[in-house]
């Protein structure tokens, strides 16, 4: 029970390529890296690839929808630490190293701190711990726009929640899968 | 003047985050937790000042007014705690500083235990100062989650086991305590205590008990009293010396503060509270008994930690400004002996190898300073002029004669006797570990896990650290004046406490 990891090769003209059909031609989102081939499944695969970027805008529409709408930092974190989830759900182990150069726990903590400094920024302005405003103006293109300061302390939120998800996926997801494959190698 | 109150709270939260950020850097979050921490105990000295001479700071967060919004409230009590806790986890920071670059060298970093650190004190002092019952749930969530990472951090499986034991016994209790939030809701449509405090008073006096009887059941399994300690003497033992000093230091007394909270704010009773008074001697009698019958000397004073949460309820029991009064000063000594002892423990067993007293001996010899710094807390936890103990544990026994109840003299009573039986205690300590013939330290009985013992290597910091505690703890006895003054006038807040519903829910105090 060895595991096979091998590059995705372009398929020469004459080889049987047909075997290889379900080998990802290029390196889009899951790496050309796969686990046991028994493993993959080609539905999850695909259906990840077209649902991941779709998963992040709604999450960053939640981010700044949350004000006065359902949302906020708190559910589009989840959201996006679930658009990794299908990822690894779909890619396994090795697509977690190409899909962030950040270290999660780097990611958790730029996240707590921005959102306790947004909690310090009123004082700036004479008001209170937390106190928030609500700033509308119109831009070109976009038209009105309104922004309540409380999106800065939301955006920590959401890092911090997706580096949280994150870190479990690398703990409690590819943490598991390496030691049960270095102990598979051990045995064979 | 409000950013006071804000401070404790949010600067270790920010620290946490710098600290999880620059996760590589070992001195980075060294300094960072130092000097925050540092910060903390002048932020909380200042506050005292302005609590006592100008009356309760309060901070309503964000300005969303009071019984709608999060209100933070520094009274005297309050501040009083926060400041002797902030000195309390500078001095373990310290410790477990030195520990750490004795055992493992400068540049070894350590990603979870700064961040987490940092969190758990932010959590103990939102626990202080948070002015709504369900803040105060948050604040005992935040504070126990961080010690569910620190006591199973790096566990071996018997230490996986004590900690579940924990942990779990910990989520119960907070699931009965968010049930009992949804109930005090249900019932009188708001969590902020001042607001509480108006609205509990108009309920049917059956459906008051009941709730007053809950949440006391919560706090009790925080705070560790009898019959609900059982977790523990079994938990705490097992982590390291540090961590294991903050715990028994702190968490147990938050929850002592936060039943001292309720029971007088928002349960308030008209008289001496017979039931208290009944359980208190209970757990004292039951917590000294338990810590004779040990062999294991970590074992011992968690269960004379438990013994000793019985004074604190007795004060409470007493229900009057010198009971109460009684129960601060107890609580202020507590948390720094208690803490100084588990250290002096930490010290003791890097010296003998093992935590068996009967495989102990000599450690006077091998090294006095040790003998000195362990001492000296003894006789402070036992009550023996003219340490912090003494004065505590005076008042306590005075509010128990003034009060002049039969069951109040009971109590009293079996306080003069537990102070005997935590004496006899800590002879044993001293006899086992520091006469008899000098033994060469055991190996470490578990090299991987993080309690490194029997080196027989001590840094200077860890000495310093617990230095640093003793005198605290003697400045406290020297201070016993003024101390007495400021806690006879938080426990006449809390008697009186229209002043704060006044000051919290909007006028002048």
């Amino acid at each position: 029970m060895t595991e096979r990891d091998h590059r995705p090769e372009p398929a020469a003209e004459d080889s049987d390529s047909w075997t290889e059909w379900d080998v990802p031609a290029e390196r889009w989102l899951l790496s050309g890296y796969c686990r046991d081939q028994r493993e993959r499944t080609v539905l999850l695969e695909l259906a990840a690839r077209i649902v991941f970027p779709t998963v992040i805008v709604f999450s960053l529409y939640l981010l700044f929808a949350g004000h006065d709408h359902p949302g906020g930092g708190f559910s589009g974190g989840l959201v996006a630490g679930q658009a990794f989830v299908l990822r690894h759900l779909a890619g396994g182990r090795l697509d977690d190293s190409s899909t962030l150069s950040m270290r999660p726990p780097v990611l958790i903590g730029v996240g707590l701190t921005i959102a306790v400094l947004t909690g310090f920024a009123p004082l700036l302005f004479g008001e209170v711990v937390l106190e928030s405003d609500i700033y509308k103006f119109t831009l070109p293109v976009l038209g009105q726009i309104k922004l309540v300061t409380n999106l800065f302390l939301d955006i920590g939120v959401y890092l911090l929640l997706l580096g949280v998800v994150l870190d479990l996926l690398r703990t409690l997801g590819s943490g598991i899968e390496a030691n049960a494959a270095a102990a598979r190698r051990e045995q064979s | 003047m409000t950013l006071l109150v804000a401070l404790p709270i949010l600067l270790p939260l920010a620290a946490a985050g710098l600290s999880l950020a620059f996760g590589r850097f070992a001195d980075v979050q060294r300094v960072l937790g130092m000097v925050v921490l540092g910060v903390l105990i002048v932020d909380s000295a200042v506050l005292l000042y302005v609590a006592d001479t100008f009356g309760p700071v309060v901070l309503q967060v964000g300005n969303w007014p009071a019984p709608f919004g999060i209100t933070l409230v520094a009274d005297r009590l309050a501040v009083l705690l926060l400041l002797v806790s902030s000195v309390v986890t500078f001095a373990v920071l310290l410790y477990s500083i030195g520990q750490r670059i004795t055992d493992y060298g400068r540049g070894a970093s350590s990603t979870t235990f700064h961040p987490i650190y940092l969190v758990l004190c932010a959590g103990v002092s939102l626990a202080y100062l948070s002015g709504d019952l369900f803040n105060l749930f948050v604040a005992f969530e935040i504070m126990l989650s961080s010690s569910y990472v620190l006591i199973n951090r790096r566990a071996t499986a018997t230490r996986i086991r004590a900690g579940m034991t924990y942990t779990i016994v910990s989520l119960t209790s907070s699931l009965l305590f968010i049930t009992v939030i949804a109930l005090v809701y249900a019932a009188t449509g708001t969590v902020n205590l001042a607001d509480l405090a108006q609205r509990v008073a108009e309920l049917p006096d059956g459906l008051q008990t009941a709730l007053g009887l809950i949440v006391l059941i919560v706090f009790g399994v925080k705070s560790a009293m009898v019959p609900l300690h059982f977790w523990l003497p079994d938990s705490y033992p097992n982590a390291p010396a540090p961590i294991t000093a903050v715990f028994a230091g702190l968490l147990t007394k938050v929850g002592i503060y936060a039943m001292i909270r309720t029971q007088t704010l928002v349960f308030a009773h008209n008289e001496s509270w017979r039931l208290m008074l009944a359980i208190a001697l209970i757990t004292m009698i039951v917590g000294a008994l338990g810590a004779l019958a040990q062999n294991d000397i970590n074992r011992m004073l968690s269960f004379l930690l438990v013994s000793h949460i019985g004074y604190m309820l007795f004060g409470l029991g007493v229900y009057d400004t010198a009971g109460l009064t009684g129960v601060i000063l107890y609580v202020i000594h507590h948390i720094t002996v208690q803490a100084t002892l588990f250290l002096v423990s930490g010290l003791i067993t890097r010296h003998t190898g093992t935590v068996a007293l009967s495989r102990m001996g000599g450690l006077a010899k091998a090294s006095p300073l040790i003998a000195v710094l362990f001492a000296l807390p003894a006789l402070s936890l036992a009550g023996i002029p003219p340490f912090s103990g003494f004065v505590a544990k005076l008042a306590l026994l005075q509010a128990g004669v003034e009060a002049g109840t039969w069951s109040a003299y009971a109590v009293t009573g079996g306080a003069v006797l537990t102070s005997l039986l935590t004496l006899y205690a800590m002879a044993r300590i001293w006899t086992r570990v520091f006469w008899g013939r000098v033994r060469k330290p055991e190996a470490d009985p578990d090299p991987e896990d993080e309690l490194v013992v029997g080196t027989g290597t001590t840094a200077r910091a860890m000495v310093i650290s617990t230095g640093l505690l003793v005198t605290v703890s003697v400045a406290i006895a020297v201070a016993a004046g003024p101390l007495a003054e400021i806690s006879g006038r938080a426990a006449a807040d809390l008697m009186r406490h229209e002043t704060y519903s006044t000051v919290v829910l909007g006028g002048d105090p």
